[in-house]
């Protein structure tokens, strides 16, 4: 019998895994611990150095930090940065608003101007219908501004003067009359809400322009329109226009503003209806008229 | 009897097991190399139109891993040293493992020796109900009277062949058949419980679990005899290194195995010992050179023998093809011839076709098939296993007959006796049973 303890010769080696060895294969081989020693075990370390690194405070500000400072430097970069902006289409006031508007000193980097919101709060000015914003490069912000035009003037209830454009959005306050003698005046509770109607009423006036002071909304409903001397055209709801052509009509025939009324009523279309001022009922009648009494009471 | 049923049952629903993931290994433990083959089971195949399938049906499986090593301690098909087949073993599951990329937990065995014993049992019952049943099917196999085969061994295989109705015989599934009495032919084949034992410990070692186990030469039948040979009669020859097995096939069953304990080591050991040259040298001889038909040209074609002794002339010794062959020739002879005993003793002279197989490493000799055909009758041929995907061409030889079959045997178990439920009378139950009949008999 051989000797069944070792002692094979020199060199001689078991071609034959050991029982350990074996073992070892096998566990190697199992799907549950081969998925947990490639995926689980480095998961695992990689989670706990990265948490046992930042456990400590001073570290993890120092992360926090340093991640700001690139982040920074990276904004700051010459190519980013805005070194002025230019307004284009705006009034000096409004530009002006504008300036004092950007949230930013300038030089700033593009990264800190957040445009929408900038652009929202320039809308948000009445004098402004329409803002473009971009940043052009060579650091230029591009503001570009389209204006409302206004075109009539509202006394409000209070007789404060507004300018308001075409669809009746204000523009600006006015504080005196003289300043926009161009633009006519409308007055009357609700009369803001129909800028267009009063614009076209307006427009067929224009034979009386010179004698014009502007319009009143009566009751949120019809027009009057308002002549100097106190002369008053008492407009219908409906067919305004039709019944402004014919006062114009009978002023170019007869000259009927001319002479002294006090309002012409057109409120019933088949029974115009004028009525004359005091002096001239008493003329009619033959009476002298108390010149004590002031004239339209 | 009953731990019989128990102990291969526990091998089946571990087969089953294994099956169901997917995965198993083959070991077949030879006396010159031991194979280890993984089965991977992908589940069966989509049925087709035409009910056959691509390679015979045998496309559920696929081999994933193959690892042949040489044998260590296993004497004439059975272990010899523990430790050293062990660690044999070990060597081919890890490299088969490895190349597989899986561990494998359930293992089906076969070895060669631990000398095979069949047995012709028969049983008959008489019908109850005028038709087979399959409960019929499970009392007449328990019916077959158990030869006594002694003690020490083992029943390995148990196939019910034929069954037989009143008058009718040669059924294979008696199923729905109307008669009076059931009759049943069964093959049992037996092997040394000691042998066994010592695979099964070995395994244990290995931490692999036994799911079946086979003789080799039935696992040869199975993969190197072709399906005519198998339904018309044939023997399958498997030489191999320490042992020869053969088995007997007819109507697809077995019907006979033994082994004889003789095998191609013989022949290398004869060469060492006539030509004084070491074990490892001889056996390269033997596979160069062997033969067993000699001819003029084998007189001049001379053999360098060689050999590392440091004597000159002892080292550079020549011998003629000739002799060579004229130490092989009688061992084979006497091989064959032992094979031919044990035919005649088992009646194959009076199967319809008397096909022989030859397989099994041993078999790959030129020659050796004019050789049985003057022993054995002249229906001989060389067989070579079926092809069975993945395996690799270095697998694919006469020596891996026996791997091969043990693959077809997994994947198809034939219905052994076990595989029917035990019928009622056998249970230990059977006294409630008994009880609740007197009940109906008497009240």
């Amino acid at each position: 019998m051989r000797a069944l303890k070792g002692e094979r010769g020199e060199g001689w080696q078991d071609p034959a895994p050991s029982r350990l060895a074996y073992r070892l294969n096998r566990l190697w081989l199992t799907p549950l611990v081969r998925r947990f020693t490639r995926v689980g075990l480095p998961a695992l370390a990689l989670a706990l150095s990265v948490g046992l690194y930042l456990k400590d405070d001073g570290r993890r500000g120092d992360l926090v930090s340093g991640i700001a400072d690139i982040k920074r430097e990276l904004q700051e970069r010459p190519e980013f940065m805005v070194t002025l902006m230019r307004i284009d289409g705006a009034s000096e006031p409004v530009a002006e608003g504008i300036r004092s508007m950007l949230p930013v000193a300038l030089p700033a980097s593009s990264f800190r101007i957040d445009l929408e919101t900038f652009r929202a709060a320039i809308a948000q000015i009445d004098a402004v219908a329409a803002v473009d914003l971009r940043i052009r490069p060579g650091g230029v912000l591009q503001v570009d501004v389209t204006e409302r035009q206004p075109a009539i003037l509202w006394r409000t209830a209070s007789g404060r003067l507004e300018m308001l454009d075409a669809r009746g959005h204000r523009v600006a306050t006015l504080t005196a009359r003289e300043a926009r003698p161009d633009l006519a005046v409308i007055a009357g509770e609700g009369a803001e809400d129909r800028v267009p109607e009063a614009l076209t009423l307006l427009a067929a006036a224009r034979p009386l322009a010179p004698r014009l002071r502007g319009l009143v909304l009566m009751g949120e409903r019809r027009w009057d329109l308002v002549l100097d001397r106190d002369q008053r055209i008492l407009l219908p709801e409906t067919g305004a226009i039709a019944a402004l052509n014919r006062v114009i009509e009978l002023d170019r025939a007869e000259d009927l503003l001319a002479r002294d009324v006090a309002v012409v009523d057109l409120r019933n279309d088949y029974r115009p209806t004028i009525r004359l001022s005091a002096a001239a009922m008493a003329t009619l009648r033959g009476e002298v008229l108390d010149e004590t009494k002031v004239s339209g009471q | 009897m009953t731990d019989l049923y128990q102990s291969q049952r526990a091998m089946r629903n571990m087969r089953r097991a294994a099956m169901q993931r997917g995965v198993i290994a083959i070991l077949d433990v030879g006396t010159s190399k031991i194979a280890c083959l993984v089965l991977k089971f992908d589940g069966p195949e989509p049925d087709r139109e035409d009910g056959l399938g691509p390679l015979a049906g045998q496309s559920q499986f696929r081999v994933i891993g193959a690892a042949t090593t040489r044998s260590r301690g296993v004497r004439f098909g059975e272990i010899d040293a523990m430790a050293e087949t062990e660690r044999a073993i070990r060597t081919a599951v890890q490299a088969a493992q490895k190349m597989a990329q899986v561990r494998v937990d359930h293992v089906i065995a076969c070895f060669s020796g631990a000398h095979p014993r069949s047995y012709g049992l028969a049983g008959e019952v008489q019908l109850t109900e005028g038709q087979v049943s399959e409960h019929d099917v499970a009392r007449v196999l328990a019916a077959c009277d158990v030869p006594d085969y002694g003690g020490g061994r083992e029943v390995v295989h148990a196939h019910p062949v034929n069954f037989a109705v009143d008058h009718r015989t040669g059924f294979g599934d008696p199923r729905g058949h109307v008669g009076n009495r059931l009759a049943v032919d069964m093959h049992l084949l037996t092997i040394d419980t000691a042998a066994v034992q010592n695979l099964l410990y070995c395994i244990k070692r290995c931490d692999l679990e036994l799911a079946g186990i086979a003789s080799s030469a039935y696992a040869s039948g199975l993969s190197s005899l072709v399906e005519d040979e198998q339904e018309l009669g044939a023997v399958c020859i498997d030489m191999g290194g320490g042992a020869t097995g053969l088995s007997i096939f007819i109507k697809k069953h077995m019907i006979f195995a033994e082994s004889v304990r003789m095998g191609g080591d013989h022949v290398t050991s004869d060469i060492a010992k006539g030509l004084q040259v070491p074990f490892a040298i001889a056996e390269r001889i033997k596979t160069v050179h062997g033969g067993v038909h000699a001819t003029g040209m084998d007189d001049r074609e001379m053999i360098e023998i060689g050999g590392d002794s440091g004597d000159w002339e002892k080292d550079r010794r020549r011998v003629s093809r000739t002799e060579l062959i004229g130490i092989m020739r009688p061992r084979v002879e006497e091989i064959l011839e032992e094979v031919r005993a044990i035919l005649d003793a088992a009646g194959f002279d009076q199967l319809p076709s008397q096909q022989v197989v030859l397989t099994g490493g041993a078999s790959q000799i030129p020659g050796l098939d004019g050789l049985a055909a003057r022993i054995l009758g002249q229906n001989v041929r060389l067989g070579r296993p079926l092809r069975v995907q993945g395996l690799p061409q270095a697998a694919t030889g006469a020596a891996f007959s026996s791997s091969v079959g043990l693959c077809l045997f997994a994947a198809h178990p034939q219905d052994e006796w076990w595989d029917f439920e035990i019928p009622a009378e056998r249970y230990p139950a059977r006294s409630l049973r008994r009880a609740v009949r007197w009940f109906k008999d008497n009240w």
